[in-house]
């Protein structure tokens, strides 16, 4: 336990098993990027997959809108200290997009519309833990959210489901993207408090 | 060898009113490793039951040893910054850790004509770059966009001219009867009229509550500067 703040009570302790250390509740949707908001013509979105191997995947809207579509419900733990419970998104899950990906790659890098990137190991894509989504609570989701489309990993803080989703790189080596070469963690756990390198 | 950022013990060794709901804290931080203009530190305070509360927070000061300069806005029903406005006394101790983010920093070397466009506490970060210009022959422009006269922080610093610095005051609600531009949020005229053209290639620091953030940087955006070289800052979820 760190030094006593003189005075210091904070708000009443609802001690809440959903929230990871450091962090506090939300109910609103604050925002976090680092420049403007990029607007995406939907007849010039595309969103594609590339492997070390050479391969791409590609997928104009209209085929992405055709895939099968999942709704999860999920808690966001943004490293500037907020979380939200419960959100509701709607998109494609990134097992769906894989499925016909051949690669032996381990990594993979998010990059975005706008020029923004984040790493992160390929398995923490896998397996129903990540989705390509479109909607955020019923509506189409809005730019400064990351609409059209944003990736999505609930269990890694926020930073890591790049708005503005471009495509994924898979790599076989670890390419730290704009937060991880600018200090931030490059794994980015809320339940182990990773926020910063050496966390 | 990766640097760990760690807790570091900091005493209040002075405190300015900056209006009636924002003041400046003065730390010392006893082993401070220095900053760069535009990065914050997260504070963390603790209860006497272990409970702790931590948030982020623009450091307002140059590198200057080390001393750590913080201005924080009262926010109504906050849980840390009604703290630190009222209760915090000069001799209190608290934990910080920093510097943090590499990114909305501005480099004294660079070349480039700089744009500042801070709204209400968003001036925090761009005053610490203000106060790093020194010497340096890059000309700085800023645009302040606060609610009423009332809201300045840095009054007396701020409205001394500074060579090679222009500071234009946009008021959101009420303003002075010698301002020159009728109350009302950030506009294109505003930026076209106190900024730089796109043309010159400014480096852009926008900072403060999300909406004004959205805004100017979408104004900026469509007259035409290079999203590239705009980096934005959003400090809270609303406001105005
Ligand atoms: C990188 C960064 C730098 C920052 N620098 C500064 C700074 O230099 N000076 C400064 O005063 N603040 C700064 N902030 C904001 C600060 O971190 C806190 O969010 C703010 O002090 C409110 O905390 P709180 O505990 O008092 O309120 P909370 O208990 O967090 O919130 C109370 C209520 O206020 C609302 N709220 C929270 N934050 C804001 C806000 N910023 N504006 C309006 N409503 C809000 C919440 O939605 C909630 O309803 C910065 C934030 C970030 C992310």
């Amino acid at each position: 336990m760190g030094i006593i703040s003189r005075a210091f009570q904070g708000r009443p302790r609802d001690h809440d098993e959903k929230l990871p250390p450091g962090q506090y509740l939300v109910h609103d949707f604050p925002v976090l990027s680092a420049g403007p908001t990029p607007r995406v013509p939907l007849d010039r979105w595309e969103f594609a997959i590339d492997t070390p191997e050479g391969e791409v995947h590609r997928w104009s809207w209209e085929e992405f809108q055709a895939l099968p579509q999942e709704t999860p419900t999920v808690d966001l733990h943004c490293v500037t200290k907020w979380s939200k419970f419960g959100t509701e998104w709607k998109g494609v899950s990134l097992d769906v997009l894989m499925e016909d990906v051949e690669s032996a790659a381990e990594y993979a890098l998010a990059y975005s519309y706008g020029g923004y990137t984040t790493n992160l190991p390929l398995e923490d894509l896998l397996d129903g833990k990540a989705w390509i989504v479109h909607e955020f609570d019923g509506e189409e989701l809005a730019p400064a959210h990351g609409g059209p489309a944003r990736l999505l990993v609930p269990h890694l803080y926020l930073w890591k489901s790049a708005k503005w989703v471009k495509g994924i790189r898979l790599l076989n080596d670890d390419w730290p993207g704009f937060w991880e070469t600018a200090g931030y963690h490059n794994y980015g756990d809320p339940w182990r408090e990773q926020r910063y390198q050496g966390d | 060898m990766i640097k760990r950022l760690t807790w570091r013990v900091a005493t209040v060794t002075e405190i300015r009113q900056e209006t009636p709901t924002a003041r400046t804290l003065v730390f010392d931080v006893p082993g401070w490793p220095g900053h760069l203009p535009g990065q914050h530190v997260d504070v963390k305070l603790t209860a006497d039951d272990g409970y702790s509360a931590q948030r982020s927070y623009s450091i307002a000061n140059g590198d200057d040893g080390e001393r750590v300069e913080l201005t924080v806005q009262q926010v109504g029903d906050g849980e840390v910054s009604p703290y630190l406005t009222e209760v915090l006394e000069v001799g209190d101790q608290i934990e910080l850790r920093g510097p943090v983010g590499g990114w909305f920093v501005w480099r004294p070397h660079s070349s480039p004509p700089v744009l500042l466009i801070g709204g209400g506490s968003g001036i925090v970060p761009l005053m610490a770059m203000i106060r790093s210009r020194g010497k340096s022959d890059t000309p700085f422009r800023l645009l302040y966009s606060l609610r009423d006269p009332g809201q300045l922080y840095y009054a007396g610093e701020l409205e001394k001219v500074m060579a090679g610095v222009e500071v234009a005051y946009l008021y959101t609600r009420t303003a002075p009867p010698d301002a020159g531009r009728a109350p009302g949020r950030i506009r294109a005229a505003d930026l076209v009229a106190y900024g730089w053209p796109p043309e010159t290639a400014p480096d852009v620091f926008v900072c403060g509550p999300t909406g004004f953030v959205e805004a100017a940087a979408d104004l900026l955006t469509e007259l035409g500067h290079d999203p590239a070289k705009i980096k934005t800052e959003r400090f809270g979820p609303t406001g105005g």
